[in-house]
């Protein structure tokens, strides 16, 4: 018989149960030959045995009044009316301060459209980003939904921007209203629940290119340019600095192949 | 939110029961459970596809490395061979007892990511992959920790077979 050798991934894989039954039997044959291997093996499912028995009570006691999960959920729901208000003054805060940064790069470029780009997506950032109810429309399960929907819209192909790399994931996005027509908004979070939104429309002028322009204020920073056309600008609570390298990511992506 | 209800209560003993295992400590693990739910509640939307279970021990592994290492940064260290086996048994009886608490008190000698991953998979039934998305690492990584885990308490218990720890511990 040709059979694949019996690896240490197998062994365990066989403690655990986690062997398809023909592999399990391959396995079982191999201890059978090998005493010295079947010996280890007896001694790890041993372990297990004893780690299971050991900490079983934990599972069996009463859960206590704050795991009650319908409790937790609903305190939360009773949470809103100082919540609430707690995210209106931040919004309010929040555009404030966008607002202020999205004047200064009125002042210094003005010309070709990257100013009005940013304060849009001040805007956007400020109402979809405290959401925590619904801050994208299309969730990122469903991103070819997503893709086709907004390039239909946009009139031309939008790609998603993965920043995986730089440890966000994609929420989702979708389609928000600027007074230069329908812009794609895709949100990202990491694990600290921080969170970046992209804002991205064809732009007026249909400038090619431009550099990218840093824009901060308070704790918001961002950052606009467009490329082939599509303007693009993301922001987020983050510094300046942490932003530049993810900026750079989404441009190095969006750039045509 | 029924439908989280339905998905998320069953596995909160899971949870109390890793998160105990590894904070060796009942009133933290119930907190840092506690913590985990309220932000599985308020995340409920942003979940990706995959196994809710994975999901939330992912959450929970999260905030309990988080508390390790503000632990070891203020200086304190996670109680090792002394109190924690007193309230991690309860129900066993006298020598079974024992047994249990020599085998956690040299779980807890491990280091703390080989526990983590003999946990995962080996009390809580996390698929290899699963254990890897939970951890954050290659599923290699998850293997290679594993065999280091089994292997190293394979020596702990051989050096003191948990018999001897009984007749010895009677005495006192």
């Amino acid at each position: 018989m040709n059979q694949r050798p019996i690896t240490e991934d197998d062994l365990h894989a066989y403690v655990d149960q986690a062997l398809e039954p023909e592999r399990r039997a391959e396995v079982a044959s191999y201890l059978d030959e090998h005493p010295d291997v079947a010996n280890r093996v007896a001694g790890f499912a041993n372990q297990r045995e004893q780690l299971r028995g050991a900490l079983a009570s934990i599972a069996d006691e009463p859960l206590p009044v704050e795991l009650n999960l319908p409790h937790i959920i609903e305190s939360r729901k009773r949470r809103p009316l100082w919540a609430w208000r707690a995210i209106a003054a931040m919004l309010l805060l929040g555009i404030g301060g966008l607002g202020g940064w999205t004047m200064r790069s009125v002042l210094q470029d003005g010309s070709n459209g990257l100013s009005a780009l940013a304060q849009e997506a001040a805007y956007t950032y400020g109402v979809y980003a405290p959401d925590r109810v619904r801050p994208v429309e299309i969730r990122a399960s469903d991103s070819a939904e997503l893709t086709q929907w907004i390039s239909n819209r946009l009139k031309q192909p939008v790609r998603v921007p993965d920043l995986s790399v730089s440890g966000y994931r994609l929420m989702g996005g979708r389609l928000v209203a600027t007074s230069h027509g329908p812009a794609a908004m895709f949100m990202y979070d990491d694990d600290r629940g921080n969170r970046l939104v992209v804002l991205t429309r064809p732009m007026i002028n249909r400038n090619q290119g431009t550099p990218m322009m840093p824009q901060s204020s308070g704790d918001v920073a961002g950052f606009a340019w467009i490329e082939d056309g599509l303007g693009y600008t993301l922001v987020g609570q983050l510094p300046t600095d942490t932003l530049k390298p993810i900026a750079n990511e989404i441009r190095k992506q969006s750039r045509p192949i | 939110m029924k439908d989280m209800l339905v998905q998320v209560e069953p596995l909160i003993p899971a949870l109390r029961r890793y998160a105990r295992a590894l904070m060796r400590d009942r009133a933290a693990a119930d907190d840092l459970v506690q913590d985990c739910l309220e932000r599985a509640v308020s995340r409920w939307h942003q979940r990706r596809d995959g196994s809710v279970r994975a999901w939330l021990f992912t959450i929970l592994h999260n905030l309990a490395i988080t508390q390790f290492r503000q632990a070891t940064a203020r200086g304190r260290h996670m109680p090792i061979d002394d109190a924690g086996e007193q309230e991690l048994v309860s129900a066993a009886a006298q020598e079974q007892r024992l047994i249990y608490r020599d085998v956690l008190s040299k779980l807890a000698r491990l280091p703390e990511e080989q526990r983590a991953v003999l946990l995962l998979v080996a009390v809580e039934d996390l698929s290899y992959a699963d254990a890897a998305k939970v951890l954050g690492v290659p599923v290699g990584t998850v293997m290679s920790r594993l065999s280091r885990a089994r292997e190293r308490l394979q020596q702990e218990m051989d050096a003191v077979g948990p018999r001897n720890v009984v007749a010895l511990r009677s005495l006192k």
